[in-house]
């Protein structure tokens, strides 16, 4: 287990007091003290961890939300804010001497532009919320993470979620125009709008992906998009991964770009079949499901493309969506995986590597040597066209020291996808889960660099503690440079 | 007189930043000096030449990955990709040109400093869209390396984005990893003939809510238009307003035609098809700016809003007769001024109540020290950014006040 730092027993002391000051700053009903109710918040999707927060607020303006962040940056006081608690790394894990600020409350839609292409929406409105707000027009959001259905645009901002159609449609900050903001300094910033690109630094982008370290979102300007004419799928069955592997490099080097292109592996397909009954085939070691959206002349003529492909790099099995039920079908297995496995295993942990996509064979090879060591089984889904790993560990926490080995064996798999050239984390985030992973990709003082983005936002680190980086260092000495005493010689390289 | 620094390797180039620091002197990081006309003018006796960190690393076409040092020249990068019949699909012009520069000219490191993007910034983003990894040497002599070189990656903040666009104020680049895609197949472009502002952006707003994936959608008017030296645009002798459709064969008929079918009745006027040679030749045009290109003592503003709020913006600046166009479907100004007065004060309170930003691309030396040249940003952000400088480069060595007073 990863250790979080070590609680202030002086702010858990003013518990009381702390309740009764955010009481004058949001109705008091909107406090949550009592610890029966204070155990909703105690986990998030990471639910191996758990920790009581001190207190949970829920404000429902900016206004409140930059007036208890003053607060708390006054009171020394921690804040883990929190969307819809579906984050997988522990992104919204609370802290027993810190307060979770909850922005269920900010569930509206704002604003729709369908001239300019664009919806304004409050942080805790679902990711499926935004297309439901604009579907009737025919319009969509495209970054479609598998917890859609729960998880929060804020949230979404949060981790710079992905989902199965971002190789094509892009990330959240890729699909972002602007939003709203507080620092924990209670300073209430707009970044972005309704045009495109802002003056200055990028700091929308590096607050997209931030794991509610650097302040709270208030509201948000999404990208809509005209939801494709047609989109067909096609299964692909193949007697081995390498082979799927190579048809998925064969399709993009024919220069197709897939709206979707998901992989899974025996166990995988196995135990979603047996959930769903997507009707995918038994018999076959990979199976693609490949999806082409756009105009329908586009459709046709691609799905053609795509199975001539498969058909050259051995596939033993093909079926093409007739309809959009048999289309979602397909879909349904994939989107039910993590819940498929884990009808099969008492407890699974699902990882979350990114690799160069040529180095899947060899990936998949150690992950099962790996599986041989540890005895714990393994299934993998898998993000094929942008090479966005999901194996799924599984285990049995009951089981004494099973939940250490999966641990383990989870470490093992990121630190070989760093090696291979990727990375820890493809769409889950760092949070808790990975964060003491760090340093196997970043070195001290890529690390530093990092903590002084930190630093600019958030001097006293008061927000969303314990999360990201490993060793924390404060800012003051961050900050510092490390000057030689005297003056250097000029430095010895060529000048003109 | 200037002394020129030229690091070969990052150690190199982090002993020049160290004695930098000890000297306390600023230093000008430059590739090719192509875009030194973009941003504040900025006084430094040093200048740091990174065309020293030259040639591709690694491209591997069925990844879609390319990675290069930040000084190897564009043009080498943009011949790799059409080898493999790729490109960098953020479309950027050849924006030396625009300073008088010859054509062909800037680097990688450059561009991405810079976040350039062309017409196709609508459908497909801009480079910091594009960018995966970035290494280099901060301000505190510090090499670091950030992102990676896959396109999903949320292992700590994506530095990336802060540094891409940053105009070289926050490290000196190496090494930058992009992410590439294969060209179109085909391209077509729908020229509907004679449209006003006004109904051009509904056209374009209509065709970019359709479901053709229209990838460029530009208006522009009878002067500016006469000026792109392509033929079916130029004989019009009228403004024309285009949309671009991009992909394979069979399906970029089909969305042209529909479009024609769309467009063309409801909105009146002419309409006439680009294909994929002369489509290619008209959105090059735009995205090297060739009518603001051919103009050089023009100064430049380039302004972004809502596109909705393009034509009315240009009516109430009452700029409908300087040399303009609208891209990005009409939420991108590009407007050239004569003489030399900005105006910069009545075209910053017109967008700002519009909710745009405006830069002020092109101008003389003495106008870009007396005007902002890119938006001037409300005090916290400004706070927030010197904060973010200071994290990077505490001295304010790299490329001082290039972008605001103090960064």
């Amino acid at each position: 287990m990863i250790a979080m730092p070590k609680p202030d027993e002086s702010v858990i002391a003013r518990r009381e007091q702390i309740a009764e000051d955010l009481a004058e700053i949001i109705p008091p009903a909107h406090v949550i003290y009592d610890e029966d109710e204070r155990r909703a918040y105690e986990t998030d999707g990471l639910t191996a961890y758990r920790q009581l927060p001190l207190i949970v607020v829920l404000p429902e303006t900016t206004e409140q939300v930059a007036e208890i962040l003053k607060y708390c940056q006054r009171e020394k006081i921690k804040v883990v804010p929190r969307g819809a608690g579906t984050s997988l790394s522990g992104g919204s894990l609370p802290v027993a001497d810190g307060i979770v600020l909850g922005l269920g409350k900010f569930n509206k839609v704002l604003k729709v532009n369908y001239d300019d292409r664009y919806a304004v929406v409050q942080p805790g409105v679902t990711n499926l919320g935004v297309t439901k707000a604009v579907q009737e027009e025919g319009f969509y959001y495209a970054p479609d993470p598998s917890s859609q259905i729960a998880c929060s645009i804020g949230g979404n901002i949060a981790e710079n979620s992905g989902g199965v159609h971002c190789l094509k449609y892009g990330l959240t900050t890729n699909n972002l125009l602007g939003i709203e903001f507080v620092t924990m300094s209670g300073e209430v910033m707009r970044f972005g709008g309704t045009g495109l690109d802002s003056p200055g630094y990028d700091l929308m982008g590096i607050i997209t992906g931030s794991e509610g370290l650097l302040g709270v979102v208030t509201e948000v300007t999404v990208r809509i998009l005209r939801s494709p004419a047609e989109a067909r799928a096609v299964l692909i069955g193949f007697p081995t991964s390498e082979q799927a592997g190579d048809c998925v490099g064969r399709i993009i080097a024919a220069g197709i770009i897939p709206g979707g292109m998901e992989m899974m592996d025996k166990p995988a397909i196995h135990a979603t079949e047996a959930f769903v009954n997507a009707g995918y085939p038994m018999d076959v070691e990979a199976l693609l499901i490949v999806e082409l959206d756009g105009p329908q002349a586009e459709v046709d003529h691609l799905i053609e493309r795509v199975d001539a492909i498969a058909q050259e790099a051995g596939a033993t099995y093909s079926r093409v969506s007739q309809d959009e039920d048999e289309r979602a079908t397909f879909w349904a297995g994939r989107k039910a995986a993590f819940p498929a496995v884990g009808r099969i295993s008492p407890d699974y942990m699902c990882m979350d590597g990114t690799i160069p996509r040529a180095q899947l064979p060899l990936v998949l090879r150690k992950m099962t040597e790996f599986s041989e060591k540890y005895g714990l089984g393994i299934a993998n889904v898998f993000h094929a066209g942008d090479g966005n790993l999901h194996p799924l560990i599984l285990f049995d926490a009951n089981k004494p020291g099973d939940l250490d080995k999966a641990e383990a064996f989870g470490a093992d798999i990121l630190k070989l996808c760093v090696d291979v050239g990727g990375v820890l984390t493809g769409e889950h985030g760092v949070g808790v889960e990975k964060r003491d992973l760090m340093p196997h990709m970043f070195t001290e003082d890529d690390l530093k660099q990092q903590q002084r983005v930190k630093c600019a936002f958030d001097p006293d680190q008061l927000l969303n503690p314990g999360k990201m980086f490993p060793v924390l260092h404060r800012c003051a000495e961050l900050g510092k440079m490390h000057v030689s005493g005297g003056k250097l010689p000029f430095p010895d390289i060529p000048r003109f | 007189m200037a002394d020129i620094l030229k690091p070969e390797s990052e150690s190199q180039l982090a002993d020049a930043i160290n004695w930098a620091q000890s000297e306390s002197v600023p230093l000008a990081v430059k590739g090719q000096g192509t875009k030194d006309g973009l941003g504040r003018p900025t006084q430094t006796r040093y200048t740091l030449d990174m065309t020293g960190f030259s040639g591709i690393d690694l491209y591997e076409p069925e990844e879609l990955v390319l990675t290069a040092k930040a000084g190897t020249p564009i043009a080498e990068i943009q011949q790799a990709l059409a080898d493999k019949n790729q490109e960098l699909r953020f479309e950027p012009g050849d924006l030396g040109r625009l300073y008088g520069h010859a054509p062909g000219g800037g680097t990688l490191g450059g561009l991405v400093a810079a976040n350039w993007a062309g017409p196709r910034r609508i459908k497909d983003g801009a480079a910091r869209d594009h960018v995966l990894g970035i290494k280099g040497v901060t301000g505190r002599g510090e090499f670091i390396k950030s992102g990676g070189r896959v396109v999903k990656n949320v292992s700590g903040y994506d530095l990336p984005k802060l540094i891409t666009g940053a105009h070289g104020t926050l490290m000196a680049m190496t090494e930058i990893t992009v992410k590439v895609l294969p060209a179109p197949e085909k391209i077509r472009t729908v020229l509907l003939i004679g449209l006003s502002a006004e109904d051009g952006r509904k056209a374009m707003s209509r065709a970019l809510g359709s479901p053709h994936e229209v990838s460029g959608a530009a208006h522009v008017p009878a002067t500016a238009a006469a000026m792109l030296g392509v033929d079916p645009v130029t004989r019009q002798g009228a403004a024309v307003t285009a949309i671009r459709v991009e992909g394979p064969g069979p399906s970029v008929e089909h969305r042209c035609a529909e479009l024609i079918r769309e467009l063309g009745g409801e909105l009146g006027g002419a309409t006439e098809e680009l294909h994929t040679e002369n489509s290619k030749a008209f959105w090059k045009a735009l995205a090297d700016l060739e009518p603001l290109v051919q103009q050089q003592d023009k100064l430049v503003w380039k302004i972004s809003v809502a596109p909705t709020r393009g034509p009315a913006l240009v009516d109430t600046l009452g700029l409908g007769d300087s040399l303009h166009w609208l891209d990005w479907g009409g939420g991108l100004i590009w407007l050239g001024l004569d003489g030399s007065d900005s105006r910069a004060d009545a075209i910053r309170s017109t967008v700002d109540a519009a909710g745009g930003h405006a830069t002020l691309i092109r101008a003389p030396e003495p106008t870009r020290a007396a005007t902002e040249v890119f938006h001037p940003l409300p005090d916290p952000l400004m706070g927030l950014s010197r904060r973010t400088k200071e994290g990077f480069d505490p001295n304010g060595l790299l490329n001082p006040g290039r972008m605001y007073p103090g960064f």
